[in-house]
């Protein structure tokens, strides 16, 4: 098993909780991981990625090397685009279909729609609206995400789902109760447009 | 037990683990999560044995007290990053002349790239200048257990060790198994050798040859560490030479074994009788990958055979600058790029902006009013959050350099005929290297309108203590600054007149002005709202 994955975001979106998770996915499962995260000066409302690395065999690199990335999750259209020079031939993109526009330049949406279907495997979807859907707030809309990669990750649904519960569990039943719907949204979306 | 830590947090618990006393830092991004990681330790546990964990106003009076430590028996880690070093460097360099007493451990966190930095500077030259042997992990697990072994080492030494990582490695998480035998917290003692701490030129001479003298051990030592090691291969023409992470990116381009001889330094002084083992294979080429500057690179042109061609960041087989990664590894081994798509021209960048509601924000706001009024000012600024002003829409500001030099530049400035002549500083950076600057001023009653934008904490690295927090007034006033002009504002959008007339009223005096606008940071305002609902 390998699962070279990248996580896109902008700076506050949450993208290092699907990280916590995946990790804590992994290492129940005996696997190993890598994981490098962005801090500092790069986080200020810019656009944020963390490189997780999860395999069966010992992981060298912290970074995952150009073309080699199995996934790419981004919590937003265009940062999706970003690192698509990095993704392997089969790889997947999975993406929240919500821009985050906060500079002026921003390219039309319809256009980076249109160059995400231009790709082979890109699955794309509201994650805030599924999220509101399942009873989930806003914040849920990382595990939305989340749910949708499940059944390109080679992991369970049920083995994800109990490592939310794990990860929330500090956050009280209800939190968790809250993240394993949005989770469930997610998954039976992509399931649905299989 | 195995845990998933970040470099950074894999080190911090080493040093807890070797029983440490205390941890002094100064924040900076790669190197924060060191410092912050044992003060969460220390508050999770409160029966735990107590670690000094405060933040320190720079990195030279951490350096200082860590020394202090030292002498006391007590094991002390230092964390900074790499241009904390230059801080640091006359405590550092003098630090193998006293020697030590505990165990001393200097964390530097390099930043190639310069995610978050102002230049790539490398610490190994450091460790070298100062002839401090120097440690350099290639994964967390490494680091976990190098820091445990640097504490040993120097305390058998009475020598500091600066362990040197990069960016990648402080901020990446990964499996880390930790020891169980636990070490306790050490006793007091006085050091056996006293003369040696009183650096007088006729006790330095003494102890300068004694340090030059035990270089030999540190390069014996080095040669017997089993991570120091030379890894044979089938093609005996070529060898690559590899440190800290640029080993696992060459190990990833050949996950079934590199073709030709590896030989991987750990720790420095790099072992000669390593390198001769490496020449004895009959290469007749070397590949060297570091992270960082060309050390490895032009330091073994003077250990092996001249007609042994040396290839690395000088000759081009890689990069000249920024970190390394698996792909100019790759293409540096002559392997074939792996397929991918094309890069999608569609993407426009995302800089990094001040937050929404930031008081920066308002502060820049004012001051690009006023500064506009005049033909010719100049913004003289600083290290922090505040750096991106001058970024769009602000781009208020002229210089940045390092950590004080706003102040100090604006009135070489002044002095030089500048008017107006501005300094924005960080309340944090401010107490960090400021004050000395501003005496500089008082004492010649410089001409400079200097605005210290106090937002209560150290912002960029994440909302740590800041040092001058509450005396911010009363420092300024304690070093001559003319209290009628230290000035207080609340940057917020609906005071913008009384903060622009501030401003203008300052300028129009002709001495040392202050003006401090006050008001905390969203970021930890925000934290701090959380943690009340709590």
């Amino acid at each position: 098993m390998k699962q070279d994955i990248i996580l896109a975001g902008v700076g506050g979106q949450g993208i290092l909780s699907i990280a916590t998770v995946l990790g804590e996915a992994a290492l129940t499962g005996g696997l190993h991981i890598k994981q490098a995260e962005v801090h500092g000066m790069s986080q200020r409302g810019g656009d944020v990625q963390s490189n997780l690395r999860i395999s069966s065999e010992p992981i060298h690199s912290d970074l995952i090397p150009f073309g080699q990335v199995d996934m790419i999750m981004s919590l937003e259209p265009m940062e999706a685009l970003r690192y698509v020079q990095e993704l392997s031939e089969n790889g997947w993109i999975v993406t929240s279909s919500i821009p985050f526009v906060n500079i002026n330049n921003y390219p039309d949406k319809e256009e980076i729609y249109k160059h995400l279907n231009s790709l082979p495997h890109v699955v794309m979807l509201d994650v805030e609206e599924l999220a509101k859907e399942a009873g989930a707030p806003a914040q849920a809309s990382n595990i939305v995400l989340l749910g949708a990669a499940i059944p390109m990750l080679g992991f369970s649904f049920e083995t994800v789902r109990d490592a939310v519960a794990k990860v929330f569990a500090r956050k009280g039943e209800e939190v968790v109760a809250k993240n394993i719907a949005a989770l469930e949204a997610g998954y039976k979306h992509s399931i649905s447009k299989q | 037990m195995k845990l998933l830590l970040l470099g950074d947090e894999a080190i911090a618990l080493a040093a807890i683990h070797s029983g440490i006393s205390g941890v002094y830092a100064y924040p900076g991004t790669p190197s924060t999560e060191i410092t912050e990681y044992i003060q969460n330790r220390q508050k999770a546990d409160p029966a735990s044995e107590r670690i000094f964990c405060k933040w320190c106003t720079n990195e030279k009076t951490a350096m200082e007290a860590a020394l202090g430590m030292s002498y006391m028996g007590k094991r002390a880690l230092v964390c900074m990053k790499h241009v904390g070093m230059n801080v640091a460097a006359d405590a550092f360099v003098n630090s193998a002349m006293t020697g030590t007493n505990g165990g001393l451990v200097v964390v530097a966190a390099d930043d190639p790239s310069m995610h978050s930095s102002q230049n790539e500077q490398d610490s190994r030259f450091y460790g070298k200048f100062a002839m401090i042997p120097v440690f350099e992990p290639s994964s967390q697990q490494e680091a976990y257990d190098m820091v445990r072994d640097a504490f040993e080492f120097s305390e058998k030494r009475r020598i500091p060790v600066l362990l040197r990582i990069t960016t990648r490695m402080a901020h990446s998480r990964a499996e880390v198994e930790a020891r169980e035998d636990v070490l306790a917290q050490k006793p007091i003692s006085y050091p056996e050798n006293p003369r040696q701490w009183v650096l007088l030129p006729a006790n330095s001479k003494v102890r300068n040859e004694q340090l030059i003298k035990d270089q030999v051990d540190f390069e014996n030592d080095a040669l017997n560490d089993p991570r120091n090691k030379f890894i044979p291969g089938e093609d005996k023409s070529l060898a690559i030479v590899t440190c800290g992470i640029a080993y696992n990116y060459l190990m990833e381009n050949f996950p079934d074994g590199v073709p030709c001889g590896v030989l991987k330094i750990s720790r420095y002084p790099i072992p000669r009788k390593l390198v001769k083992t490496m020449e004895a294979e009959g290469i007749n080429r070397v590949i060297v990958m570091e992270e960082g500057q060309p050390l490895i690179e032009e330091m073994i042109k003077g250990m092996i055979s001249s007609d042994i061609q040396v290839d690395g960041r000088l000759t081009g087989a890689l990069p000249r600058t920024g970190e390394l990664s698996p792909d100019c590894v790759r293409a540096a081994v002559r392997l074939a790029p792996h397929k991918t798509f094309p890069k999608d021209d569609i993407v426009v960048p995302k800089p990094p902006a001040l937050c929404q509601g930031c008081g920066h924000r308002d502060m820049y706001a004012a001051l690009n009013e006023v500064a506009a009024e005049y033909e010719h000012s100049r913004v003289f600024s600083d290290i922090g959050c505040y750096t991106l002003g001058a970024l769009p829409p602000f781009r208020a500001i002229h210089t940045t350099v390092d950590m004080g030099a706003s102040i100090t530049m604006a009135k070489g400035a002044a002095d030089a005929g500048q008017f107006p002549s501005f300094a924005v500083i960080g309340d944090s950076t401010f107490t960090h290297s400021g004050i000395t600057g501003l005496l500089d001023c008082v004492n010649s009653n410089a001409n400079v309108v200097i605005i210290i934008s106090d937002n209560l904490t150290t912002g960029m690295t994440g909302g740590q203590d800041s040092a001058g927090t509450g005396k911010l007034e009363s420092i300024c006033a304690g070093v001559g600054v003319d209290p009628a002009h230290i000035r207080i504002v609340v940057p917020l959008p609906k005071n913008m007149e009384e903060i622009k007339n501030t401003i203008r009223e300052e300028v129009e005096y002709k001495g040392v002005s202050v003006v401090i606008p006050r008001r905390e940071c969203i970021q930890t305002f925000k934290r701090h709202a959380k943690e009340k609902k709590k």
